[in-house]
């Protein structure tokens, strides 16, 4: 704007935002290449709670599970190892492909607490009696005011917290194996 | 038969575009009256094409044609009827045709409306307005059809989206739309004084409707979207700083500094290279705001059903008119020379300001949402923007223009004098610093809120100031309503707009306060919040047409006396079993109570209870600003263009 006073234009200036759109273009260029060989996934934006204690939250359990509830206390430190927090609904195909993994982890005794996103108890209990129970603890978020609260950006996602009850690491998507071996297991390790 | 013939007039459209596109900028280029008058009739007949394309669409929702895939994926037999017609634009492809439509429209408009514009900017205008048809038809007809055909036919529907089932979100995309495409038509104007190696004062005269236009509907668009959020989506907000939200108001941002620096261009024939590249930047913005919601890079609540295969076009969509208008504007631009010449205490100096710090807070927004997506590309770096960077990176913009709006309205063109703008304001400075006051010190406010509060203050009464001082109110009371009727609807308009601002703001603080309470009552139980006494009466089933749902009583009262009866609902669509809360909202237009009802068990029903003081207000003041636009966009100068022949006016 500076050249619309001044005397002589600075002429280089008009190529600035040619220069910027050109520059942006090719980075959302390598973004959509991204997206399809696998190396840009938007959903692995981390979470802002990264070392920092779980949100404040109490939820209600799902009586039909027969599990206890779930509140920001069960993840205050200090806890006997790290913990996984997942959240999940039974209308959520994605959460069907984790589930095996979920199960492995619940198997060699991880914790791995469960919030319920949007979902009918009826259904939720009716998904975990067909596929397994991988869940030490379940809450029921069905306003979605927990997974706001946490910043969830849609079903599955999943938390890990360590000992001291800090939050450590955020993946939205499902687990599958490859997240597991090569993301999960070695966090777990390093935070036992 | 009927989607066929919807088909072929897209494609009828797409060609028409692509003789529109080139037609009558050649002519232009050749001086040549019979190519360029071909711009009017080409424009106009893109937009029967399209529009016929767009009733074969409404048509097949309309009646449910299962044969059409875009129907299946989103609508139902069941459905009532409104949100059949509105779910045509529900879904990606019904949304880029809609888009399309409007586009075709303002071509048209142009065309209608522009009698008194020069044949060589008419028709390079309409011409550039085709290069943008030709690009958006193609990419509906080779990615998107709304017409594909499924065979055979599914007995029903999938049902849209129970959260879209909503008629303030019904509204939202279409205001969005024409806000986008309304700046679509200022980008052409832009790029038709590149070619043409001329901006002068008729120029701006003819850009500043449109801008006006698109700004108004832009405006009320994202106060919908605002509006929508708060009371559909139950979280008692009303802005979170998604992804999709900021790719709106990116361009209003740009937009409102276009709106601006228009007025400069108009009255003082200056910043003219700074108006042309603000409206291709709001035009880029608008198209940038498509990429992102349709291509999958971002993750939003939002976003539409993605594919990387229509991102690619879009990207390619964005860097043809993106990159080649700027690359036009490098080359051409240094043709505008400026003329005028000014004070930098004057109001345009003043508008210069109030450019500089909008496009500060578009940087910071537009930083804000990419720089997670680039820092991911460029460093493998995962990091996340939350509201918390925007708040704080915005407000040290947003609060120094707030406290310049009411001056730089005040001063005089060329030079000025901010001492006396000051002096005539002085009554409006101790008003707002005694709310202020009132609010941190008597009402117990935090310091945050209470800032807001005297500024929204400043704003109104800065407005207020301004109109008094235009017509003498205090100097000649007698001929005060007689100066108020001659003066111009442009000031009203701006005064209005100025003041809504600062109806927004107070809202905004009022947000600030706002409380709320998660409690798990029974039938006859209550709980307290603000000083109100809620009590929940009973849970009881009822039967919607395409939904069956839980409603709460609750009973509001205030020292014994019954303030409201709240039902907030729990809705589960018979279709495709999504549940939906419906929120209850009690509004007194100072205060909103909000009640939302979550889940039940062992008799108990879990509520969700707000008091949010001053909420309406955000809405109200984004209303009074679209209603400034309007009056501004009436205003007589503007309808009787700069070249008029005598006694001709022609709206704008």
């Amino acid at each position: 704007m500076s050249d619309a006073s001044a005397p002589r234009p600075r002429r280089w200036l008009l190529f600035v935002p040619f220069g910027v759109a050109v520059g942006a273009g090719a980075g959302f260029y390598a973004m959509l290449r991204g997206l399809k060989t696998g190396d840009y996934d938007p959903r692995g934006v981390p979470s802002a709670l990264i070392g920092r204690p779980a949100p404040e939250f109490s939820l209600p359990p799902i009586e039909a599970a027969n599990l206890p509830a779930l509140t920001s206390a069960d993840l205050r430190g200090p806890l006997p190892g790290p913990v996984i927090v997942n959240f999940w609904a039974s209308w959520c195909v994605p959460c069907i492909i984790e589930h095996p993994a979920l199960m492995r982890l619940s198997r060699e005794g991880v914790p791995v607490h469960g919030v319920n996103y949007k979902d009918r108890a009826n259904d939720a209990a009716a998904f975990l009696q067909r596929h397994g129970n991988p869940y030490t603890r379940l809450g029921r978020d069905e306003s979605g005011r927990a997974a706001i609260d946490w910043g969830v950006f849609g079903v599955p996602e999943t938390y890990l917290i360590d000992r001291q009850g800090l939050i450590r690491w955020r993946f939205a998507g499902p687990i599958t194996p490859d997240v597991l071996e090569r993301d999960l297991r070695p966090l777990l390790r390093r935070f036992a | 038969m009927i989607p066929e013939l919807g088909h072929f007039a897209l494609a009828l459209a797409c060609i028409l575009a692509v003789a529109q596109s080139v037609l009558p900028i050649v002519g232009a280029e050749r001086r040549d009256t019979r190519w360029m008058g071909t711009a009017g009739p080409l424009a106009v007949g893109q937009f029967v094409a399209v529009s016929v394309a767009f009733g074969c669409l409404v048509w097949a929702f309309v009646v449910n044609d299962t044969t059409v895939s875009n129907v299946v994926a989103n609508s139902h037999s069941a459905k009532p009827m409104l949100y059949k017609v509105t779910g045509t634009w529900g879904s990606h492809e019904g949304s880029m045709v809609l888009w399309v439509l409007i586009l075709a429209l303002c071509g048209a408009a142009v065309v209608a409306f522009g009698r008194d514009l020069p044949t060589a900017l008419k028709a390079r205008v309409i011409g550039v307005l085709g290069w943008v048809s030709v690009g958006f038809l193609a990419f509906i007809i080779f990615t998107s059809n709304p017409f594909d055909r499924v065979w055979p036919p599914p007995p029903d529907g999938l049902g849209l989206n129970p959260v879209l089932q909503d008629i303030g979100l019904a509204l939202h995309p279409p205001m969005l739309y024409v806000g986008y495409v309304g700046y679509a038509v200022t980008f052409a104007f832009a790029i038709a004084a590149l070619l043409e190696g001329r901006v002068d004062a008729a120029w701006g005269r003819w850009v500043r409707p449109w801008s006006l236009l698109a700004w108004a509907f832009l405006t009320a668009g994202i106060a919908l979207g605002s509006w929508w959020a708060y009371y559909e989506l139950g979280w008692g907000g009303y802005w979170f700083w998604d992804p999709v939200e900021n790719a709106s108001l990116l361009p209003w941002l740009v937009g409102t500094a276009l709106l601006h620096s228009a007025i400069v261009v108009e009255k003082r024939d200056a910043l003219k290279t700074w108006t042309v590249l603000l409206a291709i930047m709001a035009f880029a913005m608008s198209l940038l705001g498509a990429f992102l919601v349709r291509s999958g890079v971002l993750n939003s609540v939002h976003a539409f059903a993605n594919d990387p295969g229509r991102g690619l076009f879009i990207l390619a969509l964005l860097m043809i008119y993106a990159s080649g208008a700027f690359a036009i504007f490098a080359w051409r631009a240094n043709r505008l020379m400026p003329t005028g010449i000014f004070a930098p205490i004057s109001r345009e100096g003043a508008l210069v300001l109030n450019n500089l710090l909008l496009c500060s807070i578009a940087a910071v927004v537009l930083a804000g949402t990419l720089w997670p997506l680039f820092a991911d590309i460029l460093f493998g770096a995962r990091i996340s923007v939350g509201p918390p960077f925007f708040n704080m990176a915005s407000a040290p913009l947003a609060i120094p223009m707030a406290l310049a709006m009411p001056i730089g309205a005040m001063l005089a063109w060329k030079r000025a004098d901010v001492w006396g703008a000051l002096q005539r304001l002085w009554w409006a400075a101790v008003i707002s610093f005694a709310v202020g006051f009132l609010y941190l010190a008597v009402l117990g406010y935090p310091v945050w809120p209470a800032i807001g509060m005297a500024l929204a203050m400043w704003l109104v009464a800065g407005a207020a100031a301004d109109i008094a001082d235009r017509i003498a109110l205090v100097r000649r009371p007698g001929q005060a309503w007689q100066r108020a009727r001659g003066l111009p609807r442009a000031a009203w308009g701006a005064a209005i707009a100025h003041a809504g601002m600062g109806v927004t703001v107070a809202g905004i603080a009022g947000m600030g306060v706002a409380t709320d309470t998660l409690v798990a009552l029974k039938p006859g139980e209550s709980a307290r919040l603000a000083g109100y006494e809620w009590r929940l009466e009973r849970i009881v089933d009822v039967q919607g047409p395409n939904f069956t749902s839980r409603q709460a009583t609750v009973t509001v009262t205030r020292d014994g006396a019954v303030v409201t009866v709240l039902r907030p609902e729990r809705r589960t669509f018979t279709v495709d079993g999504q549940t939906t809360t419906e929120v209850s909202i009690h509004t007194n237009l100072i205060r909103d109570l909000y009640a939302v009802l979550g889940e039940e068990r062992e008799e108990a029903g879990v509520l969700r209870l707000h008091h949010n003081p001053l909420a309406p207000w955000i809405w109200f003041g984004a209303m009074f600003m679209a209603i400034g636009a309007g009056f501004s966009l009436s205003d007589r100068r503007l309808r009787v263009a700069a070249p008029a022949p005598k006694g001709a006016p022609a709206p704008a």
